[in-house]
């Protein structure tokens, strides 16, 4: 591959090539050349099988049993009747644990997310439209709430919900969770960008108030946010595992991700001194891949959402 | 009638109607806990204020800077691994073969559905030489059992691995979005030029996504220090050999639920907090990226 070349071009040579214009189109050097291409293929596909790999390796632990996934191939698939034994002992794990625990985690993630959707729809179409003292302080709390991670709050929440006593409920997980700077700041975008100010005036010089005006003109419009808020919020919050981690005492109480760590620390796998003797790898497997199904199932049907929601996230085109 | 004097207080009423829900939530789980922790941090448990007695107890521990250079080191391996893979696989990606390109973005960003617990289940086994499908590498590098490859020299790099394999995808996503901002007579122009992809690369590409770059390497020090899951779990899966407090936020969680200390938890969770603060506001006023108002 010639890319280190003989050019001696400087810098700004880019911009007087404009000019200079098809009379150079020979010496155009596209990676057409094989040595570039055979890179490009072996430099992707390296990277292909690190991100795949592990998924393809996940969806065929359980159909296998532990000695294969010891003895047998890297990768391959075991039987149908593997996959049943597996099924059946990870949802008799402690009686059925785990499906409290995703039990747990579907109302926690939708209880934050209904309360996310009520108040940051209006607040950042509040924060798009409307003028009021303490709006440019409300947008940058906000903005900065947004990128500071998560996990650094989440001592300091515990420690604030136990001083009133809520730490322990399912609310010191719910309410938390509910606070979604991001919602807010991908509704205000949304409607600074795609809500003519015209339309709105027109609606309060008829008589409008300003309630009606967004019930009738914003709220119809908000279809995209609505899914790109919810996909987001939903996320993060079947994600979340420190802030129930710290909040929650009793694994009667654990969403999901709790749950599976304490599948993981107590499977002989990782721990010898334990008692159960059937969560083993594909017990493991099949429960990783149950607990991420729901957030799986929303990658795949909506990537097309949440690729531009990445992008609304900073950008301001 | 509606008058101009009647009239505006009451938009600027409506105004405070619609974000009014939020501010509450932003106050209670956002400022509140921020300052009670700080006014934890500053007091003990009698209520008398020590300065900051807390927080140089906490540093005084000798688990304190352990947990920061392991924290350090991580972040070392995690933004050079953000920065050389994300960047050259973005480029990479960008431009070429529609379908097939697309295709693979979407396959790079799938494991971020499993980011979290998933993952990490995910990796211990991969990481164990007696069941790893890439066993054969894993003891061509010498390692014979799952405690030689998580030993605790391994870890900055193993927990780089797994942020890359959930989170880089995503990232990867971005970075083409910005790219596909430049211009493509900038591109054209450049080509027609002579200019070699490695050049088109290297002077034009990446100047023009410096923002987003910067953006995300910031983002991945805020997110990196507040590491917790992943040393926990790995800590729990190691028979021991992992320190419970490798990371900050650990320690701070060992004060609070091991110690019932949670003034100096709250000195610790200080701290981070700080450091989480610094990225963000840094990134709001200094990247560009957000000051469309």
């Amino acid at each position: 591959m010639s890319a280190v070349s003989t050019d001696t071009r400087s810098r700004d040579a880019v911009a007087p090539a404009v000019s200079r214009g098809p009379a150079r189109r020979n010496a155009c050097r596209r990676p057409s050349g094989v040595a570039a291409r055979v890179a490009w293929t072996v430099v992707l596909g390296l990277f292909l099988t690190f991100f795949m790999l592990p998924v393809v390796w996940l969806v065929l632990a359980p159909t296998r049993t532990d000695s294969d996934i010891i003895r047998g191939d890297g990768l391959s698939f075991g039987s149908w009747e593997n996959f049943a034994t597996a099924w059946q002992r990870v949802f008799a794990y402690q009686d059925g644990a785990l499906l409290t625990w995703l039990t747990n985690s579907a109302v926690y993630a939708f209880g934050a997310l209904a309360i996310t959707l009520v108040t940051a729809i209006p607040a950042g179409y509040g924060l798009a439209v409307m003028r009021f003292r303490g709006r440019k302080l409300l947008l940058v709390t906000t903005l900065i709430s947004m990128l500071m991670p998560a996990a650094a709050l989440v001592l300091p929440l515990y420690l604030e919900l136990n001083a009133v006593g809520l730490a322990g409920s399912i609310w010191s997980v719910i309410l938390p969770l509910s606070f979604f700077p991001f919602g807010v700041y991908l509704t205000y975008i949304y409607y600074s960008t795609n809500l003519p100010p015209d339309v709105l005036a027109a609606a309060r010089i008829d008589g409008c108030t300003e309630w009606q005006a967004f019930r009738h003109i914003a709220l119809p419009l908000a279809k995209p946010v609505v899914a790109l808020v919810l996909f987001f919020s939903f996320v993060a919050n079947w994600n979340n595992y420190f802030l129930p981690f710290v909040m929650l005492p009793s694994d009667t109480l654990y969403p999901a991700q709790v749950g599976l760590t304490n599948m993981l620390t107590a499977s002989p796998v990782f721990n010898t001194s334990s008692g159960i003797i059937d969560i083993r790898r594909p017990e493991l497997a099949l429960a990783a891949l149950v607990t991420i199904l729901p957030i799986l199932v929303i990658f795949l049907v909506s990537q097309r959402a949440l690729v531009s929601g990445m992008l609304a996230g900073a950008s301001k085109e | 009638m509606a008058t101009r004097s009647t009239d505006r207080p009451r938009r600027v009423n409506a105004g405070y109607l619609f974000v009014g829900g939020y501010t509450v939530l932003l106050l209670a789980f956002g400022v509140l806990p921020t300052l009670y922790a700080i006014w934890l941090a500053l007091t003990n448990s009698r209520g008398q204020l020590v300065g900051l007695g807390n927080f140089t107890r906490t540093f005084a521990d000798p688990r304190f800077l352990p947990a920061f250079a392991n924290i350090g080191l991580y972040l070392v391996f995690w933004l050079a691994a953000l920065l050389v893979f994300v960047v050259l696989l973005a480029i990479m990606l960008h431009g070429r073969m529609r379908r097939t390109t697309a295709t693979l973005r979407f396959l790079f960003y799938l494991p971020g559905a499993l980011a979290g617990v998933a993952s990490i289940v995910v990796w211990l086994i991969l990481l164990d030489p007696n069941a790893s499908p890439v066993a054969p590498l894993l003891k061509l590098l010498g390692y014979q059992s799952l405690s030689a490859t998580i030993a605790p020299g391994n870890l900055p790099v193993l927990f780089m691995i797994i942020a890359f394999w959930t989170g880089a995808g995503g990232w990867i996503v971005v970075m083409y979005g910005a790219l596909n901002n430049i211009s493509h007579e900038v591109l054209e122009a450049a080509r027609i030029d002579g200019a070699t992809v490695w050049q088109l690369a290297w002077r034009i590409q990446l100047p023009m996504i410096g923002k987003w770059v910067a953006y995300m390497l910031i983002l991945a020090v805020a997110a990196g220090t507040q590491l917790f899951m992943e040393p926990q779990l790995v800590s729990t899966a190691s028979f021991g050999q992992i320190s419970d407090s490798w990371s900050p936020n650990q320690l701070a969680y060992q004060y609070a639920f091991a110690a019932n200390d949670f003034h100096g938890a709250a000195a610790i969770s200080v701290d981070l907090l700080l450091l989480g603060l610094i990225c963000a506001v840094v990134v709001v006023f200094r990247t560009g990226l957000f000051d469309r108002d």
